[in-house]
C-alpha cells in the first residue's frame, strides 16, 4: 500500500486507506447535508436544520481517535456527527422527516437524536447544555474505571456561556477524561466570534482552570486526526480534559431560514476556493496517486446511493403512530 | 450589674438544642471573644463567644444539659464599670474555615413551639405490629440514601458540602466515612454546571443523587433539569433514560425571606417526565427516597427544613418503599377532605384537631406524591365528605391546590356540596419580618376558616 513518508513524525503518516475513508465520510456528510436542505426546501423536513457542510473534516478527523468505550456528544448541528458515528443514514434523515423509522421515532427531529448503540448522546437543543452533560458521561467513565474519553463538542457560540466554565472547573478538578472540542465557525449564529467574545482564541478559554488547549486546522482532516489522536492519549493516560479549537468555517447559513447577510459572498467562495475539507483531500489523493480516479468515482457513486436511500426511505416510512403520543415519556418500572 | 446570658439560636429554625460544654467556670473573667461554650444544635456543634467583658458570677444551665430552648438564660456576668446592656452572643463554627451555609446565617430566630410529638404513621402497606424506630426526618433521608448505596454501586450522592461538611442541613452526616469521596461529592457552588453533569453521568449509566442545598438554588439549574434530564428520554424514542434524584429542601425555612422560601412544588409537577415527591414523616421521606433512587427516570424530592428535625415512627423492615404515585390518609375523617403534601400536611391535621373540638370531622390526606398525583383517593375521600380544602405553602396561582380542584371539578363534580376552598401561601415575595411572614404562610386557623367556609358555617 502506498505510503506517504513520515515528515517529522510518525503520526503524519497515512495510508492511502485511509485518506480515502477520510473523503468518504466526509462526502456523505456532504451529500447528506445538501440532500437534507433539498428535503427542507420542499416542506419534507420542518423547524430547524442547522446543515454541517463546510466542517466536515472536523468530526471525520476526530473520530479516528475514537475507540470503543468513548463516547460523542454535540449541539443541534449535529447530523456530521451521527454520520461519522456510524449511525444509519436512513435513520437520521427519517428522523429530520419526522417519521417512524427516525432514531428517534420521529419525536426528536434534526436537533435531537441519539444512539446509544454509536455512543452517540446528542445532538441537544440547548447552547451550550451538551457541555455539563459531556462532561458528566467522562465522570462516569471514570467512575466506572474504563479508559474511555468523551468527545464533547461546542461552538464558538456556546464557549461564552457560563455553564461551559462550571464544567471546565469541574472537569479539570477532577481530571475527567473529556476533550473539548471547540468548533469555531467563526460565527454564533450572525454574530462574527470579535462581535462577542473579548478573547477570540477559543484554546485559551481553559488557562484559568489549568487546562491545556490547541488550535487545529480544522478544514484539514490530517491536522485534526493528528490533534485529536493526541488529545485522546492526554486523557486516556489520566491527565484530565484537554480543549482543542477547531478553526473551520460554515458555507451555509445558522439554519435553513438563515440568509447570512452578516458575511461576504467573497468571503466564503474564498473559504470554499482555498480550504474546502474535501477537496483538499481529493486532492492529496489524485496529487499524491495514492487511488486511481476510478476509485474516486466509485466513492462518489456509493455516497450517491447511499444518500438517495436515506432520502427515499426518509420519505417512504410512514408518520409515528399517534399512540406514539403518549410513549417514551417515563420509564416504566 | 448581671448580665444574662441567653441560650442562642444558631440557625434559622433552631428552638432548642444542647448545652454540650461550659468552656469558663465560675468566677473566670471572660472578654469579647472569648469561647464560652460549645452547643449542638440539630445540625452542628458551634461555638459561642462572649461579646461582654465580665465576671462569670453564675452558670445556671449545667453542662450536658439537652432541649435548652432558645432565650433560656443560661449564665451570668458580673460587668466591670458600666453596667451592661443587652447581651448577644456570637456563633461560630469550631475550626472551620468554610462560613455556614448561606440559607442558614446564625441569626436569632424567633423562639419557636418545643417540636412537635412523634407523628404516628399509619401505613396502609404495612401490618399492623410492624416494629418501628423512632427518628428524624433528617436520619430517615440519610438511611434511606445509605441503604441504596449499599445495595447499587452506581449510586452516589453530590452537592455542596455534603461531604467534608456532613452535608450543610446534615442529611448526609457520616456518608463521606461510610462512601468515601469517589461516591460523596463536595461540588463546587455551580448548580448550572453540576446538575448537568450529573445528568450526564445518568445517561452515561450511573444513578446519582444530587442535593441542592436549597432548591431556591436549583433555579440556576432549571434549564438541566428540565431540557436535560426530563424530556430527552420522549425526545430519543425511548433510548435515554435518566435515572437521577434531585433532592434538598424546599419552601420556607424560617426567617430568610424571599430568596431562599419558595416552594417549587407547582413548577416541578407541571412537567411531564419528572415524578415529584413531598414526604411529610420520616417514615415517607425513607420509604419515597429508596423509591426515588430506584426509579430509572428523574426524580424531585422535595423536603422541609423545619421538618428535617422533626421525630416519627419509622417501620423498622428491611427495604422499607413507599411507592411514588400513592397518598395516605393521614386521618380518617367524615366531614370535609384536606388535602395537603409535605409540612402542610402538619398544618393540615393541627387544623383537624381544632375542628374536632367544634365537632368537625376532618379526613387528611397527605398527597406524598404530587406527580403522579394519586387523583383516586382525593376523588374517592371527597365523594364521601362532598367538601374539599387544600393547604400548601407555595403560591395558589396555578398551585397545587388549583389542579386539584380542577381534578375534583372534572372527576366528582356532582359530589361537591361546596367550591373546593384553598388555603395557600399568600400572593407575595415572602417578607423576613416575623409577623409578616407569619401572615404570608397558611396558618391552623386560616385552614379552620376555610373548612367552615365550605361548610357554610
Amino acid at each position: 500500500m502506498a505510503k506517504k513518508p513520515a515528515a517529522d513524525k510518525a503520526r503524519q503518516s497515512y495510508t492511502s486507506e485511509e485518506v480515502l475513508k477520510y473523503y468518504r465520510d466526509m462526502l456523505l456528510i456532504r451529500r447528506f447535508e445538501e440532500k437534507a436542505g433539498q428535503l427542507y426546501g420542499m416542506g419534507l423536513i420542518g423547524g430547524f436544520c442547522h446543515l454541517y457542510i463546510g466542517q466536515e473534516a472536523v468530526v471525520v478527523g476526530l473520530q479516528a481517535a475514537f475507540k470503543q468505550g468513548d463516547a460523542v456528544i454535540t449541539s443541534y448541528r449535529d447530523h456530521g456527527h451521527m454520520l461519522a458515528c456510524g449511525m444509519d443514514p436512513r435513520g437520521v434523515m427519517a428522523e429530520l422527516t419526522g417519521r417512524a423509522g427516525g432514531y428517534s421515532k420521529g419525536k426528536g427531529g434534526s436537533m435531537h437524536m441519539f444512539s446509544r448503540e454509536k455512543a452517540f448522546y446528542g445532538g441537544h437543543g440547548i447552547v451550550g447544555a451538551q457541555v455539563p452533560l459531556g462532561t458528566g458521561l467522562a465522570f462516569a467513565q471514570k467512575y466506572n474505571d474504563t479508559d474511555g474519553v468523551t468527545f464533547c463538542y461546542f461552538g464558538d457560540g456556546s464557549a461564552n456561556q457560563g455553564q461551559v466554565y462550571e464544567s471546565f472547573n469541574m472537569a479539570e478538578l477532577w481530571k475527567l477524561p473529556v476533550i473539548y472540542v471547540i468548533e469555531n465557525n467563526q460565527y454564533a449564529m450572525g454574530t462574527a466570534v470579535a462581535r462577542a467574545s473579548a478573547v477570540t482564541e477559543f484554546h485559551r478559554r481553559g488557562e484559568s482552570f489549568g487546562i491545556p488547549g490547541k488550535p487545529v486546522d480544522g478544514m484539514n482532516v490530517l491536522a485534526v486526526r493528528d490533534a485529536g489522536l493526541e488529545a485522546a492519549e492526554w486523557c486516556r493516560s489520566g491527565k484530565g480534559p484537554i480543549i482543542l479549537e477547531l478553526k473551520t468555517y460554515r458555507y451555509r447559513g445558522h439554519s435553513m431560514s438563515d440568509p447570512a447577510k452578516y458575511r461576504s459572498k467573497d468571503e466564503v467562495n474564498k473559504m470554499k476556493a482555498e480550504h474546502d475539507p474535501i477537496d483538499q483531500v481529493k486532492n492529496l489523493l489524485i496529487n499524491e496517486k495514492l487511488v486511481s480516479e476510478d476509485q474516486l468515482k466509485e466513492v462518489d457513486r456509493e455516497v450517491k446511493a447511499i444518500v438517495q436511500d436515506s432520502a427515499d426511505f426518509a420519505q417512504t416510512s410512514p408518520e409515528p403512530d399517534p399512540s406514539e403520543l403518549w410513549t417514551d415519556i417515563l420509564v416504566e418500572a | 450589674m448581671a448580665t444574662q446570658i441567653l441560650m442562642p439560636a444558631l440557625s434559622p429554625t433552631m428552638t432548642e438544642g444542647k448545652l454540650a460544654k461550659w468552656l469558663i467556670k465560675e468566677g473566670d473573667t471572660v472578654k469579647a471573644g472569648d469561647v464560652m461554650a460549645e452547643i449542638e444544635t440539630d445540625k452542628a456543634t458551634m461555638e459561642f463567644e462572649a461579646v461582654d467583658e465580665g465576671v462569670v458570677s453564675k452558670i445556671l444551665v449545667p453542662e450536658g444539659t439537652e432541649g435548652v430552648a432558645v432565650n433560656t438564660p443560661i449564665a451570668e456576668l458580673e460587668g466591670e464599670g458600666a453596667p451592661a446592656k443587652t447581651t448577644a452572643v456570637e456563633a461560630q463554627a469550631p475550626a472551620a474555615p468554610v462560613t455556614p451555609p448561606p440559607a442558614a446565617p446564625a441569626v436569632a430566630a424567633q423562639p419557636k413551639a418545643a417540636p412537635a410529638q412523634p407523628v404516628a404513621h399509619a401505613d396502609p402497606e404495612l401490618p399492623a405490629g410492624t416494629p418501628t424506630k423512632t427518628m428524624t426526618m433528617r436520619e430517615a433521608l440519610r438511611d434511606g440514601m445509605s441503604e441504596e448505596m449499599r445495595r447499587d454501586q452506581k449510586v452516589f450522592l453530590m452537592g455542596e458540602e455534603v461531604a467534608e461538611y456532613q452535608g450543610a442541613y446534615k442529611i448526609s452526616q457520616g456518608m463521606l466515612q461510610e462512601f468515601g469521596p469517589k461516591r460523596v461529592i463536595d461540588t463546587p457552588i455551580t448548580e448550572y454546571g453540576f446538575t448537568g453533569l450529573g445528568v450526564g453521568a445518568a445517561f452515561g449509566g450511573l444513578k446519582p443523587i444530587v442535593e441542592f442545598m436549597t432548591f431556591n438554588f436549583a433555579m440556576q439549574a432549571i434549564d438541566h433539569i428540565i431540557n436535560s434530564a426530563a424530556k430527552t428520554l420522549y425526545m430519543s424514542g425511548g433510548q435515554m433514560g435518566c435515572p437521577i434524584v434531585f433532592r434538598g429542601p424546599n419552601g420556607a425555612a424560617a426567617r430568610v425571606a424571599a430568596q431562599h422560601s419558595q416552594c417549587y412544588a407547582a413548577w416541578y409537577a407541571h412537567v411531564p417526565g419528572l415524578k415529584v415527591v413531598a414526604p411529610a414523616t420520616p417514615a415517607d421521606a425513607k420509604g419515597l427516597i429508596k423509591a426515588a433512587i430506584r426509579d430509572m427516570n428523574p426524580v424531585i424530592v422535595l423536603e422541609n427544613e423545619i421538618l428535617y428535625g422533626r421525630h416519627g415512627e419509622v417501620p423498622d423492615v428491611e427495604d422499607y418503599l413507599v411507592p411514588i404515585g400513592k397518598a395516605r390518609i393521614a386521618r380518617p375523617g367524615k366531614d370535609v377532605t384536606l388535602v395537603s403534601f409535605s409540612i402542610g400536611v402538619h398544618h393540615a391535621l393541627a387544623a383537624a384537631d381544632a375542628l374536632a373540638a367544634e365537632g368537625i370531622d376532618a379526613e387528611v390526606i397527605d398527597l406524598r406524591s404530587i406527580r403522579p398525583m394519586d387523583t383516586d383517593t382525593v376523588i374517592a375521600s371527597v365523594m364521601k365528605t362532598n367538601r374539599c380544602v387544600t393547604v400548601e405553602e407555595g403560591w395558589a396561582t396555578c398551585g397545587i391546590g388549583a389542579e386539584i380542584a380542577a381534578r375534583i371539578m372534572e372527576q366528582a363534580f356532582d359530589y361537591l356540596d361546596a367550591p373546593v376552598a384553598r388555603v395557600a401561601g399568600k400572593d407575595v415575595p415572602m417578607p423576613y419580618a416575623a409577623n409578616l411572614e407569619k401572615l404570608a404562610l397558611p396558618q391552623t386557623a386560616d385552614i379552620v376558616g376555610a373548612v367552615k367556609s365550605v361548610l357554610y358555617r
